[in-house]
């Protein structure tokens, strides 16, 4: 049973012109099994949320916590968080040249892992989790995400979670810019992992459309750099019926 | 020979071919104003096989086979007194590389190579470069009919090292020369693989790896000429940068002259800047003088190793300098891995490594 505990988070962005804040006491805690939705409109603070936990040095922390297990997060390195057992699902996933996807996997594995896997079963492991998500096994021998379509590019994330095992996945739009059948696929590979590995997830959306498929357990509404209001499923339907209008004025 | 009298103008550095070139680094290789010594530095590492010799001849014995425009080749041949050559019998096939080594004094020096591939002969001549040198060079090699020949030369220069050279490949009929430019150390690097093909059914595949860190300048120019029908050439070289001032130069020129019909031919450079203030410059330049052939391209693209990268690798529990270390081997592998030698592969990737953990000392 692991618990991921953000308190009062305040986050600024890092900027030429300065710094510029952007969350605002952000409270919220997340245990495994539970799947938490956060929904918003644009520029609200949802990614920069996601990227503060991840540890993007983009973002300066002024003030709150972040624990996992009752660990500092915030004092980790970014690679140390992954080890810790966070995942975040990247809204735009970079691409790297020159580097293998086989050859990333099984690096990112060894990291978090702390042993090589063996040969015999990693092949086979990879092989299931990319049929699982109908991505075809030439992609192996490509380099990570370089001239993958969107879609692939969020395929290629939830491989990377399938084979990474954490405890609390953060994702962030994954379900931007994928198709119906894409965003099916997609959803399928989360709710196989959390059937298999008691994950805690963070569902972060702009749209309704993706929680059909993965269903939450907690909404919650975030508006100006912090949450505004909480609920169960029943709040998605609200937010799908009346939009983000009376939080944006509010 | 008016062209060689032109030949011998002290480069000023607004030449197309020098432009790049630092020539206040070339420790006068280029404008006589150094003596040179001839003075034959390379040698076998091992025992030669049966059927391999590497000799020592008066120049006169060896006259260049081919016009060079290089104003540095043009000076060896003024100066060298002697030669080396390396004979490769004819059919002979051999699965262990030959192994030529060069140790520098810090004495500049010129150095004039002969290789003769004999016909359907089949090796591998490795050149190892080390020490301290300032050195001129010309490496002639001669592949006659049916001959194959992979020559890797490998500039693993200490830091204060000066090395141009040329190494032109003459290439007959169904013969098939494979050349790897390795070039990691040195001050300056300007190496000049330059291919002609006399037959038809020849190949040239021209392969490349060098990284520059702090202040170094390391060049490579291809010069590919494709006179003769069904010739086919590729060009793969890769480059990576790190550091202040450290500047690399690819020049990738391929002639498919009139009646060249047939010819197949692909050029491809790419480099990966990974800080600020390095500087990669790549040119290709493809000119064709027939459409009657198989195909002809090229490309070149620079790209970068920026933190996003970082962060996206190390997000995913690889801490950072395995992710650069990552990024590198990954990039070179390519090429390295075409090596056919476990041990040359090794000691490439390890001294790639080395590199990477100069970067920001």
């Amino acid at each position: 049973m692991s618990v991921l505990e953000i308190k009062n988070l305040q986050v600024s962005v890092v900027t030429d012109a300065g710094n510029k804040e952007i969350l605002r006491g952000v409270d919220l805690t997340i245990k495994s099994g539970e799947t938490h939705a956060i929904m918003g409109p644009n520029g609200s603070g949802k990614s920069t949320l996601a990227y503060s936990i991840a540890g993007h040095p983009k973002y300066l922390i002024t003030g709150g916590s972040v624990t996992l297990d009752g660990v500092d997060v915030l004092e980790m390195s970014v690679d140390e968080r992954a080890k810790a057992g966070l995942f975040l699902a990247m809204q735009y996933p970079v691409e790297v040249p020159g580097v293998s996807v086989s050859n990333f996997l099984r690096t990112a594995v060894t990291a978090i892992r702390g042993e090589a896997p063996k040969v015999r079963t990693w092949v086979g492991e990879v092989k299931e989790a990319m049929a699982s998500l109908n991505i075809d096994t030439a992609f192996s021998e490509r380099n990570v995400n370089e001239g993958f379509s969107g879609g692939e590019k969020k395929r290629h994330e939830i491989l990377q979670m399938e084979l990474l095992r954490p405890k609390i996945a953060i994702l962030d739009e994954t379900d931007s810019g994928l198709d119906v059948d894409a965003l099916r696929i997609v959803s399928e590979g989360v709710n196989r992992v959390k059937a298999n590995s008691d994950l805690g997830v963070m569902l972060i959306t702009h749209y309704t459309r993706i929680l059909r498929y993965i269903k939450p357990d907690f909404v919650h509404v975030f508006a100006n750099g912090k949450i505004v209001e909480e609920g169960g499923p029943e709040l998605a339907d609200k937010l799908e019926e009346k939009g983000y209008a009376e939080y944006i004025t509010a | 020979m008016s062209a060689l009298a032109t030949n011998y103008l002290t480069p000023t550095g607004r030449e197309e071919a020098w432009r790049f070139t630092p020539l206040k680094r070339l420790a006068g290789l280029h404008d006589n104003s150094t003596k040179v010594m001839d003075h034959i530095s390379i040698a076998a590492k091992a025992q030669l096989p049966n059927g391999v010799l590497l000799a020592i001849a008066d120049a006169s014995e060896f006259p260049p086979s081919y016009t060079s425009t290089d104003v540095v080749t043009n000076r060896v041949r003024q100066e060298v007194k002697k030669v080396s050559v390396l004979t490769i019998a004819k059919d002979l096939e051999l699965t262990e590389s030959i192994y030529l080594s060069r140790n520098c004094s810090s004495a500049p020096e010129v150095s004039r190579i002969v290789i003769q591939a004999g016909v359907n002969s089949k090796s591998t001549v490795v050149i190892e470069n080390t020490g301290k040198g300032e050195i001129g060079e010309e490496i002639e090699i001669n592949l006659s009919p049916g001959a194959s020949l992979d020559l890797i030369s490998l500039q693993e220069w200490d830091r204060s090292a000066v090395h141009i050279a040329q190494h032109h490949a003459i290439v007959s009929k169904d013969a098939q020369f494979t050349s790897y430019v390795v070039s990691v150390g040195g001050s300056v690097v300007r190496i000049s693989p330059t291919v002609e093909f006399t037959g038809a059914g020849s190949f040239a595949d021209l392969y490349g790896i060098y990284f520059a860190t702090d202040g170094q300048h390391l060049e490579h120019r291809i010069h590919v000429n494709h006179n003769v029908p069904n010739a086919k050439s590729r060009v793969n070289y890769k480059g990576a940068l790190a550091g202040k001032e450290a500047h690399t130069v690819w020049i990738g020129d391929v002639y498919i002259h009139k009646g060249a019909d047939g010819t197949d031919t692909y050029e491809l450079n790419r480099n990966l800047l990974l800080t600020e203030g390095a500087r990669a410059d790549s040119v290709p330049n493809l000119e064709i003088e027939t459409g009657e052939i198989v195909g002809a391209g090229h490309a070149s693209t620079t790209g970068r190793f920026d933190d996003e990268q970082l962060f996206y690798l190390q997000s995913r529990g690889i801490p950072a300098d395995i992710a650069r270390r990552l990024v590198i081997r990954g990039f070179f592998a390519e090429i390295i891995s075409k090596l056919k030698s476990s041990d040359l592969e090794d000691r490439l990737m390890q001294r790639i490594d080395d590199e990477l953990a100069k970067v920001g000392e």
